[in-house]
């Protein structure tokens, strides 16, 4: 089991409670495709991603951002239980979606780089280390279900 | 992933944009990764103090720093340019080439904060491809 501190999940709380899950998911997903663009093999049903500013603003992908960003709030909610709690998702995503997990890290990665300029100075190191600590933790419960 | 004309002339844009913040970056960046990933410090077991805003952490920030400006302004032959500090880093320093990637990846969360309105996702592939670069031409005589 994932051993918390109380900075890590106050922190964690602190961060989803002011976060704006509809902005920062669309920011997150359409960096992640225009930083790494193989990224937009999964969504070949989106229609026009040819460049930066198609994708930023592609609705499809706005609403997508939103929905990954939504997902991460079962991990929030459920700090002490995140491998169960994704159990299910993390099928989906190995045998339904055939994502590679490497891009569960890129899109970590992206994610990390908004809210980083959304905090500013407020992103302390301490404040990333435990934010990415969050979502390594995530990205080993999607990827638990892999076979 | 090799650099274009645009990559090349986005990081250069970049660079007059930031220049006046290049050793604070440069600080940040390397203080975080010795907080965010802490088997980074194994290189600086030499160090007395490896707190973020030490001296010697904010020294070797600059240091870092301002090879990578150098290596803006010779983005056009980065082999050439890295070629000494790559020797440097094969015989010498032996870093492991995975910490590059750490490291480049704290210069772009510092990047994305201090300047947010500038670090737009076109902004940020270049830097990264860059970064990527860099890392690459540093590693070049390891092997």
């Amino acid at each position: 089991m994932v051993e918390w501190t109380e900075f890590e999940r106050a922190t964690i709380q602190d961060i989803f409670s002011k976060m704006d899950y509809e902005s920062v998911g669309h920011n997150a997903l359409t960096r992640c495709l225009v930083v790494y663009p193989w990224t937009q093999r999964y969504f070949g049903k989106f229609g026009n991603l040819y460049n930066a500013a198609a994708i930023a603003g592609n609705p499809l992908v706005a609403a997508h951002g939103a929905v990954v960003l939504h997902g991460l709030d079962k991990a929030v909610k459920n700090m002490d239980n995140i491998k169960a709690t994704y159990a299910e998702l993390s099928v989906l995503h190995s045998e339904k979606l055939h994502v590679d997990p490497d891009n569960f890290r890129l899109l970590a990665d992206c994610l990390t780089i908004v809210v980083a300029g959304r905090l500013g100075n407020g992103f302390t190191a301490d404040v990333q280390a435990a934010f990415q600590k969050f979502l390594a933790v995530v990205i080993s419960a999607l990827t638990k279900q892999y076979h | 992933m090799s650099l274009t004309a645009k990559d090349m002339s986005v990081v250069k844009a970049l660079w007059g944009k930031i220049s006046s913040k290049v050793d604070e970056i440069g600080a940040e960046a390397l203080g975080r990764m010795l907080v965010v990933y802490p088997q980074t410090k194994t290189y600086f077991s030499h160090w007395s103090d490896l707190s973020p805003g030490s001296a010697q952490v904010k020294k070797h920030g600059k240091t870092i720093m301002g090879a990578v400006s150098d290596a803006v302004s010779k983005i056009d032959d980065l082999p050439a340019a890295l070629s000494q500090l790559s020797e440097l880093h094969a015989y010498k320093l032996r870093v492991d080439p995975a910490n590059f990637k750490i490291l480049a990846h704290n210069i772009i969360v510092v990047t994305a904060m201090l300047f947010p309105a500038d670090f737009t996702p076109e902004v940020h592939v270049s830097l990264d491809k860059f970064l990527q670069n860099l890392a690459w031409c540093l590693a070049e005589k390891y092997r």
